[in-house]
């Protein structure tokens, strides 16, 4: 298996691939370009290529999940390279969530980074990590889920501590770096001792080999440390301390772009990972991970909401939010059973994730736009925004009631349908947890509202411009957010029949 | 696709409104919510459908489309209206067109925002009132709290951020309590529903095809349900001791938001008691009786004594609200055709009513700042006009014949007089009869202080004669009072021809 880079495909499979080259050779492009023209201007088409490239992939990725690439009706997934890496359904489906969310983000950037030097590589930056998520979701052997890994963990690490004169970001950074390498260590020494048991990296050989009865125990241990690295990647507990020190000192836009998509890539991976690797009927005593995420799930949604319910500065709270979500999407993996309609319980945390991709990375813009505006960052600080900008501030109330699940709006639909398969398979009680986080996180996040709209300005401030890459991304999340409630029919479809194919 | 016309129509008028400079958002608004008013008119006069759209009647200006699948059961984008909906259609558009114009003189900052939330609010309430899919139709009746909230919190009184977060958490709460009593029972239907349309669950539900749900027998689950959604819609009405919002809600709010609140918002709590509740669940709905009507009396009693202490106009209206949405669910639990149909046609009634007296005290709050009985006396003097409509509203609450309140409540009294669901129904009935002597009461010791007798007004401001544009939508609701008063077949027909399939079968 150290022989795959060598191994030629036939020319028809690797285009498959194509989303994550198209991601990795616009980060190259923005290098090239930073070489030829290093003059101010270069900001506007450095922020075009790398929207350009990322929504190319987008559609690339779109087209391939509707021509039906990698899934049962075209032949079933495409595997490359000895099996390193896998296209199918979910894989695609997860890559619109990455390319997508990295679109917002560099239109968004433009304006973010217009006083600031080493433009390029940001731009950079933030495609390579987008390139490693994508190889994240396709990623089929334990070998390449931990290159792809850190491929988009390092470029991650880099950013958030991008504005190197504010103490915050480079605290934040150095944090976000510190715990990333303690889980990788233990990540990566879980991936040894279930290569110890069972003698394969391949996700399909080490399912075939994980129901040795002989040391049942050292694999039960291997599969905890995993959990732990994607608990990392996801940010969920006990590995979620970072998340809100790296959210709030980052750069606005890099918040988004960690809690949207470098989440989901940690979604992607576990899915992939867990239900492959450890399938459910086959597994032995003392190695059933799907408890150890029903706890996760149930403790990360409650510490998640009720830690954001005590902040004051609302990226804070918002980060605390996304560490609710994450419980939330966890339920993807706590209600499964061997026999189950798992495809469905799967498949509705997928969706749900594509409509927080929009929604959450909508909200973490709008604080953006904030900074750029020079606001303060408590919630009195936001008394009043809505009279000075009210289209943004609609927006952003649409991002706080659907982060709420009410309706009219997505998530409202992908929280119902995530509840609502869980109550299918039984778990009418993880259901329950669930519906009551949700319905006490209406409370902070309607101090954002209530703040916007109902207080009077506490202070003096002046909006003196309307980026337009800002309010684009904006206002582009907003119509994501709100048409993805009658729209959502498709997207639950698919995610569903993507997921079922992995059972 | 008249509906779908109607509610989209609806949402880009409150868009282009949002949008538009302040000085013209007003008139705007007023101009854009006629569109609507025409097309329920319409719909009104295209009427033939017959029977109850819920229990196999035909349905008018139906659309039925897959919405999306999931699991076992299919979500549909289903509305279409009967005789019972209909009317509420045409309530809804009226009264907001009426409320928007009345909003001219009190509203005076960030108009646009406020006429784009009416008709955005207005939008939402069409939907709940012609969606018949479960789904579809909670997506519109959360999507109305989140306009109240700001129409409140935002152009409301000194204190009205308190009543607006108390109004969303209350009636949230309630929602949500619904949501899980009827997603309960649809889980409890299985395999013999296979999807969240209302028709489908009501039959399957009347058919008593309903099984155990999370270690529930079947007859506990039905029970348990109804009361979740009783709670939950009770909330919305209200009735009491769950009422304690309508008050905070009514005085902080401005008085064109008080008037949807109280003409349209109020019954889509006893419209949804009367589709869920007593349509789906008859045999749980009729072994409740007593707790029911107990509740109703309560109601009815309780309020109009509330209403009788207050010293502020605007409170008594509201608790006065609360007294006339008992005798509602008193016609609704006596499953009679007057009864059920009574209860029907007092919505509307009320509607109008309770709008024509909420935008009276505003208009008297315009000129003279202040709504409470002590601070002014012989208004009528100053301005005979305004005088004049509200002493015939007053009377048109207290049940005076050939007004549309003696209309809705004498067809309830006769409907809940003649029940036969419990012997002990006659009683209840005389109980709640009382309450139109305290009403009669508290209207006639409130026009007698501040209306007539020597005027007096301390405070600095001229009372004079209302402006045309505050005094008109008094004369239209006064107007539609007395036509349906004269002419309660207008509606009644249509509204009892859709209540009769409720009172047979289903177990009771």
């Amino acid at each position: 298996m150290f022989d795959l880079a060598l191994q030629a495909e036939p020319a028809a499979t690797w285009t498959a691939l194509a989303p994550a080259i198209l991601l990795g050779l616009t980060g190259l492009v923005l290098l090239g370009i930073d070489t030829i023209r290093t003059d101010e201007a270069s900001n506007a088409l450095l922020a075009s290529v790398s929207a350009g490239g990322s929504l190319l992939a987008f559609g690339t990725a779109a087209w391939f999940l509707v021509a039906g690439t990698g899934q049962e009706r075209t032949g079933g997934a495409i595997t490359l390279y000895g099996d390193a890496l896998v296209v199918d359904g979910m894989s695609l489906f997860f890559t619109l969530i990455f390319t997508i969310v990295t679109a917002m983000v560099v239109v968004a950037s433009y304006d973010y980074l217009r006083d600031h030097e080493h433009r390029a590589v940001f731009y950079s930056l933030v495609l390579f990590a987008a390139t490693g998520m994508t190889l994240l979701s396709m990623a089929n052997s334990l070998a390449t889920v931990f290159v792809s890994l850190e491929l988009a963990s390092l470029p991650s690490y880099a950013l958030v501590a991008f504005l190197k004169n504010d103490k915050g970001s480079v605290e934040a950074g150095l944090k976000y770096f510190l715990i990333g390498a303690v889980s990788s260590a233990v990540f990566a020494f879980g991936i040894s001792l279930v290569y110890a048991v069972t003698g394969s990296l391949v996700l399909g050989d080490v399912a075939a080999a994980v129901n040795a009865p002989e040391m049942a125990g050292v694999l039960g241990i291997g599969v905890l440390m995993m959990i732990g690295g994607f608990a990392f990647k996801t940010a969920s507990v006990p590995f979620h301390f970072w998340a809100p020190e790296a959210y709030e000192g980052a750069p606005a836009p890099i918040s988004a772009f960690l809690s949207s998509a470098s989440k989901a890539a940690g979604f992607a991976v576990a899915f992939r990972v867990f239900v492959e690797a450890f399938p459910l009927g086959a597994l032995p005593a003392g190695v059933d991970w799907v408890i150890a995420f029903q706890v996760l799930a149930v403790v990360t949604m409650t510490l998640g909401n009720f830690a954001a319910a005590t902040q004051e500065k609302v990226k804070r709270m918002l980060a605390y939010s996304s560490i609710g979500h994450a419980g939330y999407a966890l339920i993807g993996l706590a209600a499964l059973t061997a026999g189950g309609p798992n495809g469905d319980v799967l498949g509705a945390s997928m969706a749900h994730l594509l409509v927080y991709g929009f929604m959450n990375t909508g909200a973490f813009l709008f604080i953006a736009l904030v900074e750029h505006w020079g606001v303060g960052r408590t919630f009195e600080d936001y008394n009043g925004l809505a009279s000075t900008a009210p289209i943004a501030a609609v927006a952003m109330t649409v991002f706080m009631f659907s982060l709420a699940g009410l309706p009219p709006f997505g998530g409202f639909l992908s929280k119902y349908a995530l509840f609502y398969s869980a109550i299918e398979a039984g778990f009418w009680w993880l259901a329950a947890v669930g519906a009551i986080n949700s319905a006490l996180s209406l409370f902070y996040y309607s101090r954002v509202v209530k703040a916007m709209w109902i207080e009077s300005p506490s202070g003096d401030f002046e909006i003196q411009s309307r980026p337009v890459g800002l309010y684009a991304a904006v206002i582009f999340a907003g119509l994501g957010t709100l048409l993805l409630l009658p729209a959502f029919g498709p997207v639950i479809e698919t995610a569903q029949t993507v997921a079922a194919t992995l059972f | 696709m008249i509906i779908e016309a109607l509610i989209g129509v609806t949402f880009l008028a409150a868009l282009v409104v949002f949008v538009a400079p302040d000085e013209y958002a007003g008139k705007l608004a007023a101009a854009l919510s006629a569109l609507p008013v025409l097309g329920s008119l319409w719909m009104w006069a295209q009427y033939d459908a017959s029977g109850n759209a819920l229990l196999g009647g035909s349905i008018a200006f139906e659309t039925d489309v897959v919405w999306l699948t999931l699991g076992g059961l299919d979500l549909h984008w289903f509305v279409g209206v009967d005789g019972i909906s209909l009317p509420l259609v045409v309530l809804t558009t009226i009264l907001t067109t009426l409320a928007i114009v009345s909003a001219w003189t009190p509203i005076s900052n960030r108009e646009s925002q406020f006429y784009g939330l009416m008709l955005f609010m207005e939008a939402n309430l069409l939907g709940v009132f012609t969606a018949l899919d479960f789904f579809a139709w909670f997506v519109f009746w959360e999507a109305v709290l989140v306009p109240m909230y700001f129409l409140i919190g935002v152009w409301g009184g000194p204190n009205r951020r308190y009543a607006a977060i108390k109004f969303f958490v209350y009636t949230n709460v309630a929602s949500l309590v619904m949501f899980i009593g009827f997603i309960a029972l649809v889980f409890g239907l299985g395999d013999s529903v296979s999807s969240m349309r209302l028709p489908e669950i009501a039959q399957a539900l009347r058919a008593g095809a309903l099984g155990g749900f999370a270690g529930l027998d079947a007859a506990t689950l039905k029970t348990v349900a109804f009361v979740a959604t009783f709670l939950g819609f009770a909330v919305k009405v209200p009735v009491a001791p769950l009422h304690t919002w309508l008050p905070d809600a009514h005085v902080e709010a401005p008085t064109p938001v008080s008037v949807m609140l109280a003409g349209v918002l109020l019954k889509m709590g006893t419209y949804a008691l009367l589709r869920f509740n007593f349509t789906m669940m008859p045999d749980v709905a009729t072994a409740l009786v007593v707790p029911i009507a107990g509740i109703a009396v309560i109601s009815v009693i309780y309020g109009a004594m509330l209403a009788l202490a207050q010293q502020d106009l605007k409170r008594i209206v509201a608790y006065s609200s609360v007294s006339s949405m008992g005798y509602v669910i008193l016609g609704l639990v006596a499953y009679t055709t007057y009864g059920v149909g009574g209860a029907t046609f007092q919505m509307i009634a009320h509607g109008l009513i309770s709008g024509l007296m909420f935008m009276a005290v505003g208009v008297i709050y315009n000129t003279t700042h202040t709504r409470m009985v002590g601070d002014m006396s012989g208004i009528a003097d100053r301005m005979p006009l305004t005088a004049g409509i509200f002493v015939a509203g007053a009377f048109g609450y207290m049940g005076l014949p050939l007004m549309a309140g003696f209309a809705g409540e004498f067809f309830i009294f006769k409907g809940s007089f003649a029940s036969t669901v419990h012997s002990a129904m006659p009683l209840f009935t005389a109980a709640a009869m009382f309450g139109i002597v305290i009403v009669a009461g508290y209207l006639l010791f409130a026009m007698q202080r501040t209306l007539f007798g020597p005027f007096s007004f301390d405070g600095e401001y001229e009372i004079t004669n209302a402006p045309t544009h505050d005094v008109a939508p008094l004369a239209v609701l006064l107007l539609l009072v007395i036509v349906l008063g004269v002419a309660p077949d207008l509606f009644f027909g249509m509204i009892q021809d859709a209540v009769n399939p409720i009172l047979s079968g289903g177990g009771l």
